[in-house]
């Protein structure tokens, strides 16, 4: 029996259960991942995945399972984020990051917890999504991201999401993704607030969100980061990055939305469009 | 001439959230964040009439200003 025939007949209506895409992983010598991609082109669809209709259809998931999202950070917003990305299905995730996880993450870092401590950030995040979805390929690079690496580490993707942790790299992710035309979805926080906005090709975001001056410091520093906040922000920008990879919707371009949780306040800033 | 003038995030603290005042004509949002004691590297966007705008742009009467702080956490 082929793989096609063995998928439509053990199907339960369009629903492929995961039992039978491991089966057919065996069967076929194939990973799982490979099962899972024959199965969205068949326009079945994996049983884990039943609950994101009728938001993404069996096309649109194919769609998340062929695209590649870098996500540079693996900390407060970038746990998450991960977290996210890989139960939504996006088939092919890039995480980046030089640290190891310590004491004063474990207040708001999703991945982190006493067992992690000292381990890299960007290991514990591809023990999870092995985890929690085998079928998405998770590469870590236990990197510092900058202009020097950046062009090779964001080579082929499809989106990059921003969890990095100070301005001035940002700058330069912004400039990087602007550069080689790859949409980027832009987050920060600082204790009850938080920013997010997308930048598409074409456009530049950094004269409107890094500040005035060279030298400019985000509040976070005084404020430190609650565990509300990163969570808030980053699946605002799963939302962006998933429009993003499917073309639906409107996203943040030109829009910078402020969420001030201590308020309960979104506000959102129109950008000119010749400023991004 | 009258300025409302929006304060975001800990801008707030020690200020106000919102407030209509009186500025002489020809001010720029640069002239009332020093007035309010606000350090430039702390500012992230500027805003008027909901619109991004420069530091040194003239604002006329009616506007809206608001100021929002810089975010780098991640």
């Amino acid at each position: 029996m082929e793989l096609r025939q063995f998928l439509q007949t053990s199907a339960v209506g369009d629903l492929v259960p995961w039992a039978v895409q491991t089966d057919a992983a065996k069967r076929y010598d194939l990973t799982v991942a490979e099962v899972e991609e024959a199965i969205l082109e068949q326009g079945l669809m994996p049983a884990r995945y039943q609950r994101n209709r009728q938001t993404i259809a069996a096309g649109m998931q194919l769609r998340l399972f062929r695209s590649r999202v870098v996500v540079i950070g693996s900390g407060g917003l970038g746990g998450y984020i991960i977290e996210e990305l890989a139960r939504l299905g996006v088939g092919h995730l890039v995480v980046v990051d030089p640290d190891v996880f310590e004491e004063h993450n474990l207040n708001r870092q999703i991945l982190s917890s006493p067992l992690h401590l000292g381990m890299p950030k960007v290991d514990v995040a591809a023990a999870r999504v092995r985890e929690i979805n085998p079928a998405v390929t998770i590469t870590p690079l236990k990197v510092s991201f900058s202009t020097a690496n950046g062009r090779e580490i964001l080579e082929g993707a499809d989106a990059v999401v921003d969890g990095l942790d100070s301005i001035t790299s940002r700058r330069e992710l912004v400039t990087l993704c602007r550069e080689m035309a790859i949409p980027l979805v832009h987050g920060a926080i600082g204790g009850w607030y938080g920013q997010v906005a997308t930048q598409l090709p074409g456009d530049d975001i950094s004269p409107n969100i890094f500040g005035l001056q060279p030298e400019s410091k985000g509040v976070e520093a005084q404020l430190g980061n609650p565990s509300f906040t990163p969570a808030t922000v980053a699946s605002l920008q799963v939302a962006e990055t998933c429009k993003v990879l499917l073309g639906e919707g409107e996203s943040l371009r030109h829009r910078v939305l402020f969420v001030n949780l201590l308020n309960m306040e979104f506000e959102e800033v129109r950008m000119d469009s010749a400023l991004g | 001439m009258e300025i409302t003038v929006k304060l975001f995030a800990m801008f707030r603290i020690g200020r106000f959230a919102a407030e209509t005042k009186r500025y002489e004509p020809g001010a720029t949002p640069g002239d009332i964040v020093s007035e309010l004691r606000i350090p430039e590297k702390e500012v992230g966007i500027v805003m008027v009439n909901s619109r991004h705008a420069k530091l040194d742009q003239r604002l006329f009467d009616g506007d809206t200003l608001a100021l929002f702080q810089l975010l780098g956490g991640g």
